[in-house]
């Protein structure tokens, strides 16, 4: 077993598969790079170069570079999904969805209910999300609280390089539609991965602390600011369970619930707008199931009901960080 | 006239650079290059680039080929004018050579797994220690890796080559199992023992480990300089089947940790970084598979198949057997029908992991059975 980075992870998850099934295929804007213009095949691999290197081993009839129109790549994989292959289509950012959203979700996302039971839809959307980028509102986003809304759509929010091969690798042997949503600031975050192929189960939460007093849910990158903040404060006596659900949709809410039973206090953080939120649907859950075991009002960490800012100290206040984790978990002990 | 001499080193892009890989050079030795010249592509982990040279003049020399990875700093190229000879150059290179690996040799880590291929399979293994001598080869149980004898192979490398391998179907090694069954796996020790060169080794087996290692030792006595078999299958016909079917049922940290905590005497030795192994390690291509085809095949309808306690006393290799007292797994009862040829060790306050929570002990039962 290597360190590998998020990056590596994610690209050796689409290695494997493509080289384990020949349904597989990859699709969007400069997966491979170089259309068209001799001698730069291979040139691009996306904008942060996670597929560069598939292109020479499997070929352009399955690495397809696509014009630059979401609407049409996308509605063509999911056709594709419907009619036999397995593709990954990479929406370079999620802030892009807005052209390309009636194919995900009111055709992609219905087949299996309307074709009852009969049709099957195996797409996987890669997407990028997420602040901290400087690269403003418009590519900096975290959408996914849309998609979770959507029945038929699984979301994934990978929160480290082993949990991105693994969720990846799930989402491609998944017969339903799947946004994966891969932080744009984490891509070169190392960690031990396997070399062998291996999946994630769905649905099913991650402990990555274990502890008392407060639980904390986190999701994708603030599942690693949530880790900081417990093992900072276990030195001060409180000790934090820390919740990555790993997927919105299907959402483990048996596993929070339980932890939040346990612990008695609720931190829920959320890199994406407070309003219809993960962390809203968290606290929802928990005052709805577990009301009577909550010792203290549930705290939510989240960005302001504004757009990510472009100027870079307003952006990084914007951003939940380690230190508004804290204070939260600290308020909630305070009362 | 070091003064004169100009380098090329592999440049740091970024925090997390440690190292990259000169893909290609754009020149070759004796061209005359300029500053911020493209000069050769560099790839990461990150990142893949072009390199500007830093500096201008004649390259003289070239010190990495297409494909090496070197650190960071790392020599790739030297600068210099033609009047400085090349004695002066290769002077230059080889202090500067020195310097560096100094360097680079004090930044070496812990020993780390090695891939080796047997047989047509690949096999995970770690190795500790160089010395002459038969070294000694660990060997784990059902649903173990190599990172079960963290606790004992550094102790017994001190004057000894050891080696650690990770079972067909389990860690890092080939999920192909063949029959399952404990002779395909001796035959599957016996290839790595054929590719790493090893005539003769004092085994060390675990659990269906000890199984294994009990087996060669009495049908390939001539490999075996010893057989220490600790908490050891194969020689009685009881088996906690509750936990077998509970490692290979559970699927999360909950449902895994009261199974994994039957493994020991004392439950809080169940870390969560054990428990998130084994369910990493579950969750490989082929494990259920393999894990189900050996379960099959050496515990058939839940008793052991292969039983050698009255064999043992007949082995070419001397052999001995170690338990903890309190084994929830395989019973320490089985010591009992060994023949009185064989050394048997039972130590209290510890169960199946009884080379973990014992290691000590064991260490020490291990070298003076090895020294004799």
């Amino acid at each position: 077993m290597a360190k590998k980075s998020y990056r590596q992870a994610i690209a050796e998850a689409l290695r494997q598969e493509m080289e384990r099934d020949a349904r597989v295929i990859v699709m969007g804007e400069d997966v491979a790079g170089g259309m068209g213009a001799p001698g730069e095949d291979d040139a691009w691999g996306g904008p942060l170069g996670v597929t560069k290197g598939l292109m020479p081993i499997f070929g352009r009839d399955r690495v397809l570079d696509t014009p630059i129109t979401e609407s049409a790549f996308i509605g063509a994989a999911a056709g594709a999904a419907a009619t036999g292959l397995r593709p990954v289509a990479e929406l370079m950012f999620v802030d892009f969805f807005g052209v390309c959203f009636d194919q995900i979700f009111n055709q992609a996302a219905k087949f299996r209910y309307m074709f009852g039971g009969k049709a099957v839809t195996p797409l996987v959307v890669r997407t990028m999300y997420g602040a901290g980028f400087r690269a403003a509102s418009q590519h900096s986003q975290c959408l996914y609280p849309v998609f979770t809304h959507i029945p038929g759509l699984k979301v994934v929010l990978p929160s480290s390089p082993y949990e991105a091969k693994g969720l990846l690798i799930q989402a491609i042997r998944d017969d339903d539609p799947v946004i994966f949503f891969e932080h744009k600031a984490m891509y070169d975050e190392e960690e031990e991965v396997p070399d062998e192929p291996y999946a994630i189960p769905f649905g099913e939460a991650n402990l990555t602390r274990e502890g008392d007093d407060v639980t904390i849910v986190a999701f994708g990158r603030m599942v690693g600011f949530a880790n900081q903040v417990a093992d900072k404060l276990a030195k001060d006596g409180i000790s934090c369970t820390v919740v990555d659900p790993r997927t919105t949709s299907p959402l483990d809410s048996d596993t929070i619930l339980e932890c939040v039973e346990e612990t008695g206090r609720l931190v829920v953080v959320d890199e994406a707008h407070p309003r219809c939120s993960m962390a809203s649907d968290i606290a929802g859950l928990a005052a709805q199931h577990v009301f009577g075991a909550l010792k203290a009002p549930i705290q939510m960490v989240t960005a302001p009901h504004a757009p990510v800012p472009f100027s870079p100290s307003l952006e990084d206040l914007y951003i939940p960080s380690p230190d508004k984790i804290e204070a939260a978990v600290r308020k909630t002990m305070a009362s | 006239m070091a003064a004169d001499i100009k380098t090329i080193v592999m440049p740091k892009w970024g925090l997390a650079m440690q190292e990259g890989m000169v893909a290609r050079w754009l020149v070759a030795p004796g061209a005359v290059i300029k500053a911020g010249e493209e000069i050769l592509d560099i790839e990461t982990s990150k990142i893949a680039n072009v390199y500007e040279s830093p500096v201008a003049g004649p390259l003289r020399r070239t010190l990495v080929a297409e494909g090496e990875t070197v650190p960071v700093g790392a020599l790739l190229g030297v600068v210099a004018d033609s009047d400085v000879g090349d004695d002066e150059i290769e002077a230059f290179i080889t202090e500067f050579q020195a310097s560096f690996v100094q360097q680079a040799e004090a930044a070496v880590g812990p020993p780390e797994p090695q891939m080796i291929e047997a047989d047509g399979r690949r096999f995970r293994y770690l190795q500790i220690g160089e010395a002459d001598g038969p070294p000694v080869v660990f060997i784990h149980g059902f649903g173990g890796d190599l990172n079960n004898w963290q606790f004992n192979q550094e102790a017994l490398a001190a004057g000894r080559t050891t080696y650690a391998l990770d079972l067909p179907g389990h860690g890092g090694s080939t999920k192909e199992v063949g029959a399952g069954d404990v002779a395909a796996l001796a035959d599957a020790v016996t290839a790595f023992l054929d590719a790493q060169a090893i005539d003769r080794a004092h085994l060390v087996g675990h659990s269906l480990g000890g199984a294994i290692a009990a087996y060669l030792a009495l049908k390939r006595g001539e490999r075996v300089a010893s057989a220490t078999l600790i908490a050891s299958a194969g020689l009685g016909a009881e088996i906690n089947m509750a936990y077998i079917e509970g490692f290979m049922s559970a699927k999360r940290r909950k449902q895994l940790e009261p199974v994994l905590q039957l493994l020991v005497a004392d439950p809080e030795m169940v870390s969560r970084e054990m428990i998130e192994d084994v369910l990493k390690m579950k969750r490989i291509d082929g494990v259920e598979a393999a894990l189900q085809k050996v379960i099959g095949a050496v515990f058939p309808g839940g008793r052991q198949a292969l039983l050698l306690t009255d064999l043992l006393g007949d082995a070419d290799a001397p052999v001995q057997v170690i338990f903890g007292a309190e084994d929830q797994i395989v019973p320490a009862g089985h010591l009992a029908g060994l023949p009185s040829a064989v050394p048997a060790h039972k130590l209290s306050g510890a169960g199946h992991m009884v080379h973990m929570e014992k290691a000590a002990e064991v260490n020490d039962l291990i070298s003076r059975f090895i020294e004799g």
